[in-house]
């Protein structure tokens, strides 16, 4: 058997629908919500602000620091345990790696920004949804930056290459146990929407060469959807009309 | 070959390409690339003759020399006082420009000016490392009594003093309050116990709707039909 169509009827390179919102959380600077499918991010930022412990602190620029962490009841039903673990403090680090390029904190010395992001549900491509969310938190927040940060994954299921990988196929080996050669890979790729260079290039499984050229290819055209969706939340809150306006 | 990309007072977001050509000249909140200007915030364009710059909608304050803020005493020092100034900085407030009177080596400088006191004051340094000092040596600097203490986005202040201080003085006239905006987004204000609440209520709406246009007539009819 192979993975002749994907378990949620999407066409390879079809993302899952996505929902964008900033300002969802007054008390921050800024702030954002970011769904896609099953996959649900919540990034609020603070700062800058000043920075504690202060041996951290940096004199030529302000920093930034990420915070990640899936909400105990986000994942299939298994608890998961509150706080930070090795996982949460990895992704925290690739998310400040994958924003810190464009982000420009010259300005503000000795100083932190804050982003703290929490998934309320969680389906796959988390740390994509939360870099995503992240780099609308920080816009919205009024940080000075080069340009936006998107992110998604994309990944191979058998021979197909597909982009935005849900939990069930990122395991798909598990129930297709027919076929010895089943190779899942899964990616996760940030770009800078500009200059399209990469700030996020994870991946989990095996691929050849010339797959991972194509995966990237279709990754690429995902992101740009995902910019898409970005920009149009920034921009909606400020419409004439909206919230009551 | 130069031309704008986006039309005047329309919002931007980081990254987006603003316009391309050499002959428009990247200002406040923008750089240039090669041969395009970006943006680098969330906000309005402006474009005046070959300027073209962001406005921005939130952001953090930077502090500026001549700027009046108003701040919060958090610690006292030997030689003068530690001011918030709901930055990521703290200022520094000296005796000598706290007050003219003469300041006896051991005398008490809580009497003066206590922890969680809240005051306004000029910056008149600002470093690179962003260490701040402030006076209170001009007119209309002094410690606040009474009245309440309003935070808003610091962008937002211009807004709510309005061109020519119409705005603020709009929201003076139909409350019946003292009011004094610091660069720093903290407002000062004291009156009648209604009046307080109907002037934040005003500047808090004006917070929320600064990017709208007609606002001021939005603001008068606001304060005017609770009268």
């Amino acid at each position: 058997m192979v993975y002749r169509e994907r378990l949620d009827g999407r066409k390879n390179n079809e993302l899952r629908p996505m929902e964008a919102k900033t300002k969802v959380i007054p008390n921050a600077q800024g702030s954002a919500s970011f769904k896609i499918g099953r996959t649900w991010a919540l990034a609020a930022v603070y700062g800058p602000r000043e920075i504690y412990p202060k041996f951290l602190a940096d004199p030529k620029k302000g920093i930034l620091r990420c915070h990640y962490s899936m909400m105990p009841f986000s994942g299939s039903g298994e608890r998961i345990r509150p706080g930070s673990s090795r996982r949460a403090q990895e992704i925290a680090m690739v998310m400040t790696k994958a924003l810190e390029p464009v982000v420009d904190l010259s300005q503000y010395p000795n100083s932190v920004v804050d982003v703290f992001v929490e998934l309320p549900q969680t389906d796959a491509g988390t740390r994509c949804a939360a870099i995503t969310a992240a780099s609308m938190a920080l816009a919205d927040a009024g940080i000075p930056m080069k340009d936006l940060v998107s992110a998604v994954a994309v990944g191979m299921a058998d021979d197909k290459i597909i982009a935005d990988l849900t939990y069930k196929e990122e395991h798909i080996n598990e129930f297709n146990e027919e076929s010895k050669q089943a190779v899942v890979s899964d990616i996760p790729i940030a770009m800078i929407h500009h200059t399209k260079e990469l700030t996020l290039l994870q991946m989990d499984g095996e691929i050849s060469k010339e797959n991972l050229m194509k995966a990237l290819k279709l990754g690429q055209e995902a992101i740009e959807k995902v910019h898409q969706v970005q920009i149009a939340a920034l921009k909606e809150y400020f419409k004439e009309g909206s919230h009551g306006n | 070959m130069s031309e704008i990309l986006v039309e005047e007072r329309k919002i931007v977001v980081p990254g987006e390409v603003l316009a391309s050509g050499l002959d428009y000249v990247p200002g406040e909140n923008c750089y240039r690339e090669e041969h395009q200007i970006f943006s680098k915030l969330l906000g309005i364009v402006n474009v005046s003759g070959r300027v073209i710059k962001v406005i921005p909608l939130s952001g953090p304050y930077l502090p500026k020399v001549g700027d009046k803020i108003i701040g919060r005493i958090m610690d006292i020092t030997f030689s003068g006082w530690r001011v918030d100034t709901n930055t990521a900085y703290s200022a520094m407030l000296n005796v000598k420009d706290a007050t003219t009177r003469f300041i006896k080596k051991e005398e008490d400088l809580s009497k003066i000016l206590a922890i969680d006191d809240y005051v306004i004051v000029g910056i008149v340094n600002v470093t690179s490392q962003r260490l701040i000092d402030v006076s209170m040596r001009e007119p209309g600097l002094k410690k606040i009594q009474g009245g309440r203490i309003i935070e808003i986005n610091s962008q937002k202040v211009p807004r709510v003093i309005g061109k020519k201080a119409s705005m603020i003085t709009l929201i003076k006239e139909k409350t019946g309050c003292e009011i004094t905006v610091g660069q720093n987004g903290l407002i000062w204000v004291l009156g009648t116990p209604e009046g307080e609440v109907r002037a934040e209520r005003a500047i808090k709406m004006i917070e929320e709707k600064s990017h709208l246009s007609g606002l001021t007539e939005k603001i008068e009819s606001f304060l005017g039909g609770n009268q």
